[in-house]
């Protein structure tokens, strides 16, 4: 037998004390449910409670359990049944009827209710899993893998399921090894840079200055991002694993998780987290019994966006405004308090433990050479299956798009990509077979960002969707320096002229010229890539703009100061007054024969009427430019 | 300090090293705009975007006030690229600026004609439109002196003044993105504040957004232009 090192020996007690725990609750049933943000917002706990009181009505003895978020936000509040003799089921869109069935047919009688189920989570021959999903064929779940399938809330989950045993490893390891390994694997930074991990690592390994600091940077400011609150809502003892190792690695004593302040139950998640394992001997004075110590402690983010920006967030920690600074220095020589910092997000932590586990050679056989890993992304806008996504790096838009998402919904045709995050770039059907990876998106024009994606159909107009993200980061802007500050003031002005029908074609160069200076100019990442909408619909979607300058047209039918709407007598029902009635300003009325139309004058193009018409009709209809109007009154005349 | 040697614009020059580039060449004559450049300060702020230069061998044109100079670097002050840049950090800041040169107590002693001037720009916007907004009121409470906001470059020259010179902490940056400005703590009128009414600020200040609040200017706000138009 070998010899086990006091580390390792501690950390299997511990292990060994977590399986012994949980190895009895495998006797009776247990559910889970979803009690991430996004379960919350669904009704998750309700549900908890509805089951309570069913398991109670029932005198069934079967434990609940709140877990993170397994992705498929679409189906929230969703919950799984594990009850010995079954596989694991999971239920979607669960609510109190369902809880009672559940209950009664399942926990009491035996019967799962498959017709209910949605997938099974182990392989059986009866039910399907997520791998059989089509969008399972695609994803690969590495630092997702065990959201939503342990309680974030107890250590012993994240134990027994291997969790710490890096740690352990990485205590008898040299430092330097350590950070040999994570550069073998190049880890590329997940906050949006893609900066290689490794490399900062070394540098602050390097520096003379002995006092050093590790920031888990978990601000997630952008809009429709919410993967680094699932991760750590779902299981935060892997990002705490990650970074205790990464202290190991560059000899750091004190750590930092800079968490927003609007995210309450991740900074409770990791709260509780933190203290369990500072019970358990894994965080504070010499770790698992080895003589390092490290310790961590939570900042609450005071939430502007600007303040994910490296410098900014140093910045807001030391107590002043949250404004970036110019670089160099770089974190890595001169962070907080003027010490060697290494910063990382939330995902490129978690990925360490995996890494010093199963090594180098195993992250890098998933992606690409230049991006090895995966690539995570919350998918929002017109697709079928919106939510949490975990692929490999290359995969291409389309299969993310097609395979993962399921594609556009309805009959509408697919417009454009928005990827990166407000400051990522809008890619065409052409741009579908990039591979996603830092690299290639930079080069179309876009960012890997944050891995928010929206997607676009036909009823997007681009220039509204370019104005909609400029927004945000114009109003995001710090102010410090001219070109964000201005710069963005300028290029949005230019686009609601635009959208409103009162752009020149001039107005396009400058636009353009104002988009690069402000990219080549701004002081920080924020100002730099804010003009990233603008510069590719400008560049994808040219025709677009030029529609609603020459022909104050609006190809998509989405800015309402260039279309009308229009009740066609031809469609229209004399019968169905719905349109008349769903009208907030009475501009809608009955003609004399009977059909009815709309007073332009009084129109305020809120869509409603549009709306209201029964789907057999479909007689209101938008024009776009409002002139054809004239054109079809005279010629219904 | 060890001393390097390396050109501007051709020129031979030397200087010790570490130093920020903006400060040697100006030593040396050579122009190089910039608004918020202290030559004090550890960390630049680098927020007027002015100062830009190119460096041989890299892709992009380069804040002259954060650039420590090298031996052996080779630097322009003008390139199609650089006076891109100038050309419209300048427009943008004018964007937002009350240009009514004949009615201001800068006028001919100002940082933005100097500008113009050494570039050869126009003080007049060309291809943007004046941001409408509105600034606060002219803070004239001291008597002595008073801060009107539609001139400010946020520059923060008075902001160093205050607090590192004077060391009185009266003034400071406030509020985000456009609304940034220089104001007092809560916004409180300067007569309000812990202001000493030294005057350090004032003549920190390179625009006319700080101001003496002497009789010649007081003859001014009579509509009257002594100095006549520049
Ligand atoms: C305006 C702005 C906002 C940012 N917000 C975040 C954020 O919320 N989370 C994050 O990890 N990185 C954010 N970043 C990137 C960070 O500056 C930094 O590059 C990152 O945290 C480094 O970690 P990584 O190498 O692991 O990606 C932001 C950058 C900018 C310019
Ligand atoms: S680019 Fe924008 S956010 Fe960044 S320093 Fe400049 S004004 Fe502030
Ligand atoms: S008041 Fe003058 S010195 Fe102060 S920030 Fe404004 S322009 Fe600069
Ligand atoms: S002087 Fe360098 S940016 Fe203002």
């Amino acid at each position: 037998m070998s010899m086990l090192s006091t580390t390792e020996k501690t950390y299997q007690e511990l292990r060994q004390k977590a399986e012994a725990k949980l190895a009895p609750l495998a006797d009776k049933p247990l559910i889970w449910i979803g009690t991430a943000t996004c379960g919350k917002a669904a009704g998750a706990l309700e549900v908890r409670e509805a089951f309570k009181e069913e398991l109670k009505n029932k005198g069934v003895d079967a434990r609940v359990m709140e877990v993170g978020c397994m992705g498929h936000c679409y189906a929230e509040p969703l919950a799984v049944i594990a009850k010995p003799g079954f596989p694991a089921l999971c239920y979607g869109k669960v609510d109190e009827g369902l809880v009672k069935r559940l209950v009664d047919d399942f926990l009491v009688h035996d019967d799962p209710c498959y017709e209910f189920a949605m997938v099974a989570l182990e392989a059986n021959d009866i039910f399907p899993t997520f791998a059989d999903f089509p969008r399972g064929v695609y994803e690969e779940k590495i630092i997702l893998e065990q959201c939503g399938f342990i309680d974030p809330e107890d250590i012993d989950h994240y134990l027994a399921k291997d969790g710490y045993a890096a740690l352990a490893r990485v205590l008898d390891m040299e430092s330097p090894q350590v950070i040999k390994e994570v550069k073998a694997a190049n880890l590329r930074g997940r906050g949006g840079a893609g900066f290689p991990a490794g490399v900062k690592w070394e540098a602050v390994a390097g520096q003379a200055e002995q006092t050093r600091y590790v920031i888990c940077n978990a601000d997630e400011g952008d809009p429709g991002a919410f993967m680094d609150r699932s991760i750590l809502e779902s299981n935060p003892h892997l990002v705490v694993e990650g970074m205790i190792i990464c202290a190991y690695a560059v000899g750091a004593s004190h750590g930092y998780l800079y968490i927003r302040s609007e995210y309450p139950q991740a900074i409770r998640r990791v709260r509780t987290a933190l203290q369990q394992a500072r019970e358990r001997g894994l965080l504070g004075n010499s770790i698992l019994g080895s003589d390092f110590n490290f310790d961590l402690e939570i900042f609450a983010g005071a939430g502007a966006f600007v303040c994910g920006e490296g410098t900014a967030l140093i910045n807001s920690m030391e107590g002043k405004l949250g404004l970036p600074e110019h670089r160099p220095p770089r974190l890595s020589t001169a962070g907080l308090r003027g010490k060697p910092t290494v910063l990382n997000n939330v995902k490129t932590f978690a990925y360490v433990p995996l890494i010093i586990k199963k090594g180098a050679e195993w992250f890098k056989n998933t992606g690409t050479p230049g991006s090895p890993g995966t690539a995570v992304f919350a998918l929002a806008g017109k697709v079928a299956n919106p939510g949490l996504v975990e692929v490999p790096m290359g995969t291409t838009l389309r299969q993310l798009i097609y395979d993962v998402g399921q594609g556009i919904p309805g009959d509408k045709k697919f417009k454009a990509v928005q990827i990166g995050g407000p400051s990522g770039g809008c890619l065409p059907e052409a741009a579908l077979d990039i591979p996603i990876d830092f690299d290639s998106l930079k080069e179309a024009g876009a960012i890997m960002g944050s891995g928010g994606v929206v997607i676009l159909d036909e009823d997007d107009c681009m220039v509204r969707i370019a104005r909609y993200f400029l927004k945000f980061t114009q109003q995001e802007s710090c102010g410090k320096c001219t070109f964000c500050r201005l710069g963005t003031r300028h290029m949005l002005d230019i686009l609601t002229a635009i959208t409103r029908g009162e752009g020149k074609l001039s107005d396009l160069e400058t636009l353009r010229e104002l988009a690069e200076d402000v990219q080549a100019g701004s002081l920080c990442n924020l100002g730099k890539t804010a003009p990233n909408p603008v510069l590719t619909t400008l560049k994808y979607f040219y025709d677009e703009y030029r529609a609603h300058i020459k022909e104050k047209r609006c190809p998509a039918l989405m800015c309402p100061d260039l279309i009308a709407y229009y009740i066609a007598p031809e469609k229209c029902s004399k019968l169905c007054n719905a349109c008349v009635g769903s009208c907030p300003v009475e501009a809608v009325y009955t003609r004399e024969d009977g059909l009815k139309a709309i007073n332009q004058g009084k129109c305020v193009k809120c869509d409603n009427c549009l709306k209201a018409c029964p789907f057999e009709y479909n007689a209101v209809i938008k024009l776009s430019p409002p002139s054809l109007l004239e054109e079809k009154e005279r010629s219904t005349k | 300090m060890s001393e390097v040697k390396f050109t501007i614009d051709g020129r031979e020059i030397t200087a010790p090293a570490g130093e920020k580039l903006l400060w040697v060449a100006l030593k040396h004559d050579i122009y190089i705009p910039h608004l918020c450049g202290i030559q004090e300060e550890q960390r630049p702020g680098a927020g007027c975007r002015l100062c830009f230069v190119e460096v041989e061998g890299q892709a992009h044109p380069v804040t002259s006030c954060t650039l420590p100079v090298r031996e052996g670097m080779a630097v322009k002050t003008r390139t199609p690229a650089v006076d891109r840049l100038v050309r419209s950090a300048f427009e943008l800041l004018l964007s937002d600026h009350r240009l009514q040169c004949g009615k201001c107590p800068k006028n001919r002693a100002c940082a933005l004609q100097q500008i113009a001037r050494e570039r050869g720009l126009k003080l007049k916007l060309n291809r943007l439109k004046p941001l409408q907004r509105e600034f606060p009121p002219v803070d004239d409470s001291t008597a002595v002196f008073a801060c009107d906001r539609s001139r400010c470059v946020l520059c923060g020259q008075c902001v160093w003044a205050d607090q590192q010179v004077a060391k009185v902490g009266a003034i400071g940056f406030s509020r985000r993105g456009l609304n940034r400005t220089v104001s007092t703590f809560t916004g409180m009128e300067l007569a309000d504040s812990p202001c000493t009414k030294c005057g350090l600020c004032v003549e920190a200040c390179p625009v006319g957004a700080l101001y003496f609040l002497d009789d010649n200017w007081k003859n001014l706000q009579g509509g009257q232009t002594p100095k006549g138009k520049i």
